[in-house]
């Protein structure tokens, strides 16, 4: 797993990607930024994609299955914390303490 | 430059250092598993500068993804901060070296410091800006490597760390739901991320389940045009 080169490629392809969404505004898409296209987008990709993004983030293979169960105590433990106190570093470091805490503890098996 | 400017924006950038070092950290162990040298999450601190980025390169290296997927992917998890950017155009003055520095460092957090805080009186704003957004990079790059420092050289159990990636994921999809307030967006997600999982392809699902989702969200502003019941 570790070959540096395709590291080195993927920090450079992630840092352009990246300065490119904050340096657009500033050069051309502060002309077309009320296109009503791009306002719709921008209104509902977002939410598609934190969700989609949350599904790429488990193991794979385990979705929809019983050993499933660990993340989804620990996905609603993050809800409950983030819906209560609103903190996203509680619920962050909060939620995953807990799964690791379930996931060592053997707590589902 | 006076000390005072500096006391002055470390007190500003307090709560965004609360946030920064202790996340950081939690990429640094993440990043530590992967088995590189600590010195590259230093690296990505100081040049990709994105939390959720970091964080989901880290699933992407383990998952050896394409350098266009990750290059699609990245750009589209940040390009909230183009319609975020637009707001504080204005408000910039700077010019050259400076400009690109101040746009490179524009997170979350920095940019709502900047379109939230003035500077003190009778302190140039660029210098003020500039510092703000230094300050912010420097408890983020601090925690990075810290945290992939530590995670080469903790002895106890890092199992289930990786968790930080969802419950990020999941803390701002709440987010977005608090502000969007309507469920179909979310679920017509789901159901097209589970499908292409299930049935088309788990090594491209990010990829072909983002391309399905624009295609629908197009497809369904197309149909609303002629639809009197639309969103």
């Amino acid at each position: 797993m570790e070959s540096v080169p395709y590291l080195i490629a993927v920090i450079a392809v992630m840092t352009a990607a990246t300065f490119l969404t904050r340096v657009l505004p500033f050069v051309i898409l502060y002309k077309v930024a009320d296109h009503p296209l791009l306002q719709y987008l921008g209104r509902f990709l977002p939410p598609v994609l934190m969700v989609l993004l949350l599904l790429y983030s488990f193991k794979q293979e385990a979705i929809l299955s019983r050993a499933f169960l660990p993340e989804l105590a620990g996905l609603l433990i993050v809800l409950v914390l983030h819906l209560s106190l609103r903190n996203a570093l509680i619920s962050i470091l909060g939620g995953t303490g807990c799964y690791m805490l379930i996931l060592q503890l053997a707590l589902f098996v | 430059m006076s000390s005072s400017l500096n006391q002055t924006v470390f007190k500003a950038t307090l709560p965004v250092m609360f946030g920064y070092i202790p996340l950081g950290m939690a990429f640094g162990v993440l990043f530590s598993d992967l088995g590189y040298h600590w010195l590259f999450a230093c690296a990505m601190g100081v040049f990709i500068f994105a939390g959720a980025a970091q964080f989901l390169a880290v699933g992407l290296l383990a998952n050896q993804a394409g350098l266009l997927e990750i290059f699609i992917t990245t750009f589209l998890l940040n390009s909230r901060h183009i319609f975020y950017g637009i707001s504080l155009m204005s408000g910039m003055q700077a010019r050259g070296w400076r400009r690109l520095y101040l746009i490179f460092g524009l997170t979350d957090e920095t940019f709502s410091l900047l379109t939230s805080t003035q500077p003190p009186a009778g302190v140039d704003k660029t210098a003020y800006q500039l510092r703000v957004t230094l300050f912010d990079q420097s408890y983020w790059v601090l925690g990075c490597t810290l945290g992939g420092w530590l995670g080469s050289q903790i002895s106890f159990s890092t199992a289930g760390i990786e968790f930080v990636l969802p419950a990020l994921f999941m803390v701002l999809a709440i987010e977005q739901y608090r502000h969007l307030r309507k469920p179909a967006p979310f679920l017509m997600a789901l159901i097209i991320g589970l499908f292409v999982l299930l049935f088309i392809s788990r090594d491209q699902m990010l990829l072909i389940s983002i391309l399905l989702s624009v295609a629908v969200l197009l497809l369904y502003r197309g149909g609303a045009k002629w639809n009197p019941y639309r969103i």
